[in-house]
Order: structure tokens, then sequence, then C-alpha cells
């Protein structure tokens, strides 16, 4: 293996995760995360000399975002992102696989479920800046890097992101009951 | 209406304000009752996200497919090497893509000041640009061995969530006796432990997950030299202490403030 590859698998690979999680939130279909992962990892295997030792995630994940958005340029497919339904079963490999919680599984995973779709409702800018600060613990200059836009608008869509949120987790739990009625 | 301070609070909240601004914030806090209630509903935020949301590794197949197409690319370095020299051979395809983001460059910083009040991000900022001052062997190593830990197999050696097994493995393993817990209700479980080479001494690791993220503490026998600063590599943050005569250094991609808090339990567990 020639040292430019191995440095690239010992400063980028580590990130693959990473760069997973941010094209499911980016795309929401586990198809397409795939297709722009792979695309984001070769571009960034070209274009790794510009890295310099630098923070590798957060330009990975920038990289990710720019196929994403090119892609979903292409296939005019924003429009058509499908939400979860009710019943669909959590595919792929959780990280995290045990739940040692004292609650039991099942209202878990309703909850669980919920989020899900409350954070499918959010628009795409509000629920990237959302997880890659909550999740991904990125602080607001890697998340303006990787979001492209200045940090002002990264605090003001975090914001609106996080009341939004809010509010619709207090609807969803409060409103449990009228879905019975 | 909302109060006029509710952004430099939530900066406070996320950790990016320095202490003269967080202790004005803290003040002001106490006189306004929405401001109160908004650091609560973020905490709230957090911990649901936290707690409920879920995400997936990279799963094998796509992993095994991405080191394939990366073989491939290596099979035709000539190719590789004309791609890069023309970062656009396919005009109109792909130009958003086509090219990985210079870093560093001033589109970065435009407009960084937009939308809040200028001292918190001049004093964040301040502390992002001194830190390239701060390079010391010592911090490479250890952000070099934290690397390497996140390539596949080899994060660790003794795989165990249970301290009892973990503490004694050190034992034949490295030179030092580490403080070893678990806080899994706090949000850091123990997922194991490895021995590695830091500072001229078989160290002991202590490896933590706290959501999608790895946090290795690694430990050495401690000299008399003062402890190095906390400090921010490559992305990652170290954060350094010392108990007893073992050094401590916990490194990870997470952010100052949980880095800090896992910090904070294993000081107390000493």
């Amino acid at each position: 293996m020639d040292d430019k590859r191995a440095r690239f698998e010992e400063q980028v690979l580590p990130h693959l995760d990473a760069a997973y999680r941010f094209a499911r939130w980016l795309c929401y279909s586990p198809g397409d995360a795939d297709d722009v992962v792979q695309d984001a990892v070769l571009r960034a295997f070209r274009g790794f000399d510009a890295l310099r030792g630098s923070d590798a995630k957060s330009w990975l994940l920038t990289i990710v975002r720019n196929c994403h958005l090119t892609a979903a340029k292409q296939q005019q497919r924003r429009a058509l992102v499908p939400l979860p339904e009710e019943n669909d079963e959590v595919d792929g490999h959780a990280m995290i696989a045990t739940t040692l919680d004292p609650e039991s599984d099942s209202i878990l995973s309703d909850q669980k479920q919920a989020l899900e779709r409350l954070m499918a409702s959010l628009p795409e800018e509000h629920r990237t800046v959302l997880m890659l600060r909550e999740i991904e613990e990125m602080d607001y200059a890697q998340i303006a890097a990787v979001t492209h836009v200045p940090i002002g608008t990264v605090m003001s869509r975090l914001a609106r992101s996080r009341a939004a949120l809010k509010a619709k987790w207090l609807q969803e739990m409060e409103g449990e009951p009228r879905a019975v009625r | 209406m909302q109060c006029a301070e509710s952004l430099r609070v939530q900066a406070y909240f996320d950790q990016e304000v320095d202490a003269l601004s967080a202790a004005e914030i803290e003040r002001h806090a106490e006189h306004c009752s929405e401001c109160r209630a908004l650091l609560e509903d973020l905490e709230k935020v957090r911990a649901t996200l936290r707690r409920h949301v879920t995400y997936d590794a990279a799963p094998p197949a796509l992993r095994a497919q991405i080191l394939r197409a990366l073989d491939q690319e290596g099979a035709t370095a000539e190719a590789a090497v004309a791609a890069t020299a023309t970062p656009n051979p396919r005009p109109a395809a792909r130009p958003a893509a086509q090219q990985p983001p210079r870093w560093g460059g001033r589109a970065f910083w435009t407009g960084a000041f937009s939308g809040i009040g200028g001292a918190a991000m001049a004093a964040a900022l301040a502390v992002f640009l001194v830190m390239p001052a701060m390079v010391s062997p010592l911090a490479n190593d250890l952000v070099s061995a934290h690397v390497r830990s996140l390539m596949p197999e080899h994060l660790i050696d003794v795989v165990s969530t249970d301290r009892h097994t973990v503490k004694p493995w050190f034992a034949g393993h490295a030179d030092v006796s580490p403080v070893v817990a678990d806080f899994e209700s706090q949000g850091y479980k123990l997922i194991g432990g490895r021995a590695d080479y830091i500072n001229h001494q078989r160290s002991a690791v202590v490896v933590y997950q706290h959501g999608p993220h790895f946090i290795n503490v690694f430990t050495w026998a401690g000299t008399d030299r003062r402890n190095p600063s906390n400090t921010t590599r490559n992305g990652y943050h170290l954060a350094f202490w010392q108990q007893g005569d073992i050094q401590y250094c916990a490194v990870s991609d997470t952010g100052w403030d949980e880095l800090l808090g896992l910090v904070r339990l294993m000081r107390e567990q000493a």
C-alpha cells in the first residue's frame, strides 16, 4: 500500500461512520447515502493533498455535503424525500445495539420513531446543524465550515431548529391521546 | 417576544463564550426568567436527541466497496495524478463537488461576526487562533495514537464494560494502573482498554464511548513536569490532568464540554 493511501486510511477513514451518519441525515435514504459517501470518499482521496494535517472530519463532511447537493440537483431528488413510515423497521447496523434503560423497549422505540419523524419534518439545513452540534458535537466554526454559511447563520439556525423540535416534541407527546380518541 | 440575549445564552450553553461573557450571561439569567427557561429547554432538547436519535455506522458492505474503489484509484495512479492536475475533467457535470474545499480559506470566516454579540465570538476566535502555537511532540504523539486506534481492529485490546476486568488486565500490559470506572448512566460507557506506547512508557489506555464518539484516556507515570495545557489538534481535543503520580490525557472529537465532563467524573472517582 503506498504512502498516500496509508495516510488517507489513517487520517480520513476513521471518519467514515461520521460521514455516513451525516449523509443519512442529509438524504434520509440508505441507498442514496451509500452513493454520496462513496463519491465523497473518492473525491477526498483525490484531493487529499489539500488537507495538510487539518481537521479531517470537518473536511470530509464538507465534501459529503457538496456531493449530496450535486446529486440532489442532478436527480431533482430533493422534492421527493421519503419520510420514514410508522412501521418502518430501523435498518442498517445500529452502533449501539444494547438498551439498558429501565423503560420497556417498545416505549423507547415509539419515542425513537417519533423523534425520527420529527427530525425528518425539519428543513434539511435545520436538521443538519442540529445533528452536527448535538450528535457530532462540532463547534460553531466547524459547523459553519461544513454547511458553508457564516457563524451567525449557524447560530440562528440552531436556535430555530431547537425551538421547532421542542415544540413538535411537546405536541407529539401531549398529542398522543388525540390519536386514540 | 424573545429576549434579545437569547442567541448569547445559546452560545453560552454551547460553550462558545469566554469566562468573562459566561459570568455576564449567568448574571443576566438570574434576572431573566425567559433565558432561564431557554437554558432548560436547550438542555431538554439535547438530552432528548442524545437519548433517542438513531444513527447507524457505515454498513460493512459500503466500507468494503469503498476500499475496493480506493484500490482501483491507486491502480490507475497515473489517471489519478492527471485528475488532480486538471480538476475539472468533465466540465459542467459537477462544479460544486469537483474540488474538495480549500481549508482555512477566507470564505470560512466571511461574515463570522454577523448576528451576534461580537465580544463572545472574538473570544472564541482568539482561543481558536492561539492553538497552533501550542505544538508539543507529546500532543502530536497522543493525537497519532488516538487516530491509529480508530482504524479497524486497533481500538481495544481487552473488550469489557466491567472495570474489574479492564483494571487487572493493565497490570500485565502497562506500566501504570489508572482509574477505571464505568459512567454509562452519565453518558460515558466504558468499552475496554488498550496498551499503547506514550512518553517512552507502556501507557494504559481506557476507552469510552460517548454517543457515536470514542474517547481514549491515555495514562502514564507522571514526571514532575507541569501538565501540558488543554489543546486542539486536527479537530481532536486533548484534556490533560494529573491524579496522584499518574498523568492523564483524554483525547476525542467530542465537544469540549462533553470531554471535560468525563474528566470531571474521573477526577471525582479517585
